[in-house]
């Protein structure tokens, strides 16, 4: 954040329709230099379209679209040097090998990073000398990132870059971002894990059908819900809970229902708790199945919309 | 500026762009080592022509005039008599067998003609006349009944038989083959990989680096121009080596007929490819472009056997004239000027389809 409030990315007005479904609609947002800014929503919510676009990949129907003070067209080529990009579904040429995918890459560009520095930077040292095609997918997920990064730039955009990856491969992308972070870079990442969204972004913007349905940073989202915990419940046999008594009990802010689940919202646990087991212990019904987690950024997605982000 | 925000480890190596890491070299070493690693591919440009070669080679190899074999009804008055009078020619070979028999190896092909006394002292040919090599048999037999019966050659004769290379199958297929090959790699060699990247989305990766598309495009020509010497080495060594196939006229311009083809080819095929987006998609995409011309370039027998009305549509094909230009050139050592028609006709089609797939070309 060194260079304080300079904008790496500004979007105004965005929108893009494919026939007649609309992709993004009248979208606006600021990424500031040096943060990591997450575009967070279901397939199909527009997030590919709008990095596409800021890509200078897509053609937007409306909007303009400002990176590092330059635009598309007059700065093309200069942009194209300085920004680090990732696509969703790149399939590198299977028959190169990492240093050879590296070297490519890195021809591109007036200046950059050397092709040992990214080898040692995504840690695929041992697999220097490997073909693409017999890598994991958490290793040919490391190339791509490392193909964004040999240019060394100063804004990088990351589409999904743990989609379809193991917990563990998964974690191994995340120390690398978190690691891009603390180097100072800007960075834009699609995601649809909202445990992704929450570790590794500064400030968040949900999206949904094209449009921001709300922005900011993770703990602020969170905490809009006025509610710190989610309770989840099933009587399995018991028959049906009455709705209306669950809200009405001590610390809980509202109730959902769904297919025989329970979801309450809790702003005090300690006296919440109590109060549900003596509501159900009166009506006498069992209790066969409880979770309680803290409220995170699908909650959030959950109350504005309704569905889980991972519905589609 | 950009230094200040790496870790240590990394920025010690930030490094400016060396000579061979010039996007162009690099390129152009990707399309070798793709092809190289890729043994079908492999196979399919530099060994299949050959063994086709060689197969058609031995298959059309020059022979000695073969034994024509003659049908005589031993059953007949006179038939013994008749066929001591055929096998007085050493080229002629005589069945004597009964009538019906004879019939059914005629119709079979595997005898020729029939020769049959008529009880009158005149004889009697069966044959079929539409086939050239049994009205020759009935002619040597006929010559053989009417010497043995005492006709003088009013007109002294002496033959001296050619065999010279040039004339012979082999001779007209190497250079048809090699037309074929030029086809195949450079319409495959350029169509199948960037149809492959636009497939893989890689096309648009690319094109998201600050790659210059120009680059791009030339390092498909550049290996193509590598790949093509091998496979005219290839093919005309080995027709030369194996078959004793002739190369006459300077190599110079069996290079630049070759180029000139090469590069028409990979045009068409950057054409072909230039906005499909599957393998499926471009395979009968090529299929169909390619067909008419096995067809009718004259690969493997003579253009002109076509009729009239569709001689224009078969000249114009590139192929075609890729191949008559190489057939001149190498059989006759026609001089440039006479191959210029030709030549003009592959220039204008690697013209027009690179033109043309540029102005279409999709990068994503």
């Amino acid at each position: 954040m060194t260079q304080g409030a300079a904008i790496a990315l500004r979007v105004r007005g965005l929108r893009k329709t494919y026939r007649d479904v609309v992709a993004v609609d009248h979208l606006d947002l600021e990424v500031q230099a040096g943060e990591c800014f997450g575009l967070l929503g279901p397939n199909g919510a527009g997030k590919t379209t709008t990095i596409e676009v800021c890509e200078g990949l897509v053609e937007p129907d409306a909007g303009e679209v400002e990176l590092l003070g330059r635009r598309w067209g007059a700065h093309s080529r200069e942009l194209r040097e300085r920004l680090g990009i990732q696509l969703q579904e790149t399939q590198l040429a299977d028959k190169l090998t990492v240093e050879e995918t590296l070297a490519l890459f890195r021809s591109f560009y007036r200046s950059g990073l050397g092709v040992e520095g990214v080898i040692a930077l995504v840690q695929l040292g041992e697999k220097r000398s490997a073909r693409v095609g017999q890598l994991s997918g958490g290793q040919k997920q490391r190339l791509a990132m490392g193909c964004a990064l040999v240019g060394d730039p100063e804004l990088l955009f990351l589409d999904e870059p743990t989609t379809g990856l193991d917990p563990q491969a998964r974690r191994q992308l995340w120390d690398l971002i978190e690691n891009l972070k603390a180097g100072g870079r800007t960075i834009v990442l699609t995601t649809h894990y909202m445990d992704e969204a929450e570790r590794l972004c500064d400030r968040v913007a949900i999206m949904d059908h094209g449009r921001i349905i709300a922005l900011d940073t993770p703990r602020a989202l969170i905490a809009s819900l006025g509610v710190e915990h989610m309770v989840e419940f099933a009587t399995g046999e018991g028959g049906p809970v009455d709705v209306q008594a669950l809200s009405q009990l001590e610390g809980v802010r509202s109730v959902r229902a769904e297919n025989g689940f329970y979801q309450l919202q809790v702003e005090r646990l300690h006296q919440a708790m109590p109060a549900l087991l003596g509501e159900l212990e009166r009506r006498g019904l069992p209790l066969t199945e409880l979770r309680t987690h803290s409220a995170t950024l699908e909650d959030v997605f959950v109350s504005l919309t309704g569905r889980h982000l991972r519905d589609e | 500026m950009s230094l200040s925000r790496l870790p240590d480890a990394i920025s010690a190596t930030n490094e400016p762009r060396s000579r061979a890491g010039s996007s162009l070299v690099q390129l152009t070493l990707v399309r070798y080592r793709e092809f190289l690693r890729e043994p079908e591919a492999v196979f399919w440009t530099f060994v299949f022509p050959i063994l086709l070669a060689a197969g058609l080679g031995v298959a059309f190899r020059s022979q000695p005039a073969a034994i024509m074999r003659v049908g005589v009804p031993r059953e007949t008055a006179g038939a013994e008599e008749l066929a001591r009078a055929v096998r007085s020619d050493p080229r002629l070979t005589v069945d004597l067998v009964d009538g019906n028999a004879a019939l059914r190896r005629l119709r079979s092909g595997r005898i020729l003609v029939i020769a049959e006394p008529d009880g009158r002292g005149g004889v009697v040919y069966h044959y079929d006349d539409t086939n050239p090599e049994a009205r020759t048999a009935r002619l040597m037999v006929d010559d053989a009944v009417q010497r043995a019966a005492g006709r003088p050659n009013p007109v002294p004769v002496r033959t001296v038989p050619v065999n010279e290379p040039g004339s012979r199958y082999i001779d007209f297929l190497i250079p048809g083959l090699l037309g074929m090959n030029l086809m195949g790699s450079g319409m495959w060699g350029v169509g199948f990989p960037i149809v492959d990247a636009r497939r893989k989305k890689l096309l648009k990766r690319l094109v998201a680096a600050p790659m210059s598309r120009a680059e791009y495009l030339l390092s498909f020509l550049l290996s193509r121009l590598t790949f093509l010497l091998l496979e005219v080495m290839a093919v005309v060594g080995f027709g030369y080596w194996v078959f004793g196939v002739p190369v006459r006229g300077s190599l110079g311009m069996l290079a630049l007929i070759s180029l000139l083809s090469s590069l028409a080819f990979a045009a068409m095929g950057l054409l072909v490819a230039s906005r499909v987006q599957t393998i499926e998609a471009v395979s009968g995409l090529m299929n169909f472009v390619m067909l008419p011309m096995w067809i009718f370039s004259g690969v493997f027998f003579s253009a002109e056997r076509f009729p009239e009305v569709i001689q224009p549509f078969v000249q114009a094909l590139p192929l075609t004239a890729a191949v008559d230009a190489l057939r001149a050139r190498m059989l006759e050592g026609s001089p440039p000027a006479e191959l210029a028609g030709e030549l003009g006709i592959v220039a204008v089609w690697l013209a027009a389809s690179f033109v043309l797939a540029l102005k279409i070309f999709r990068w994503r």
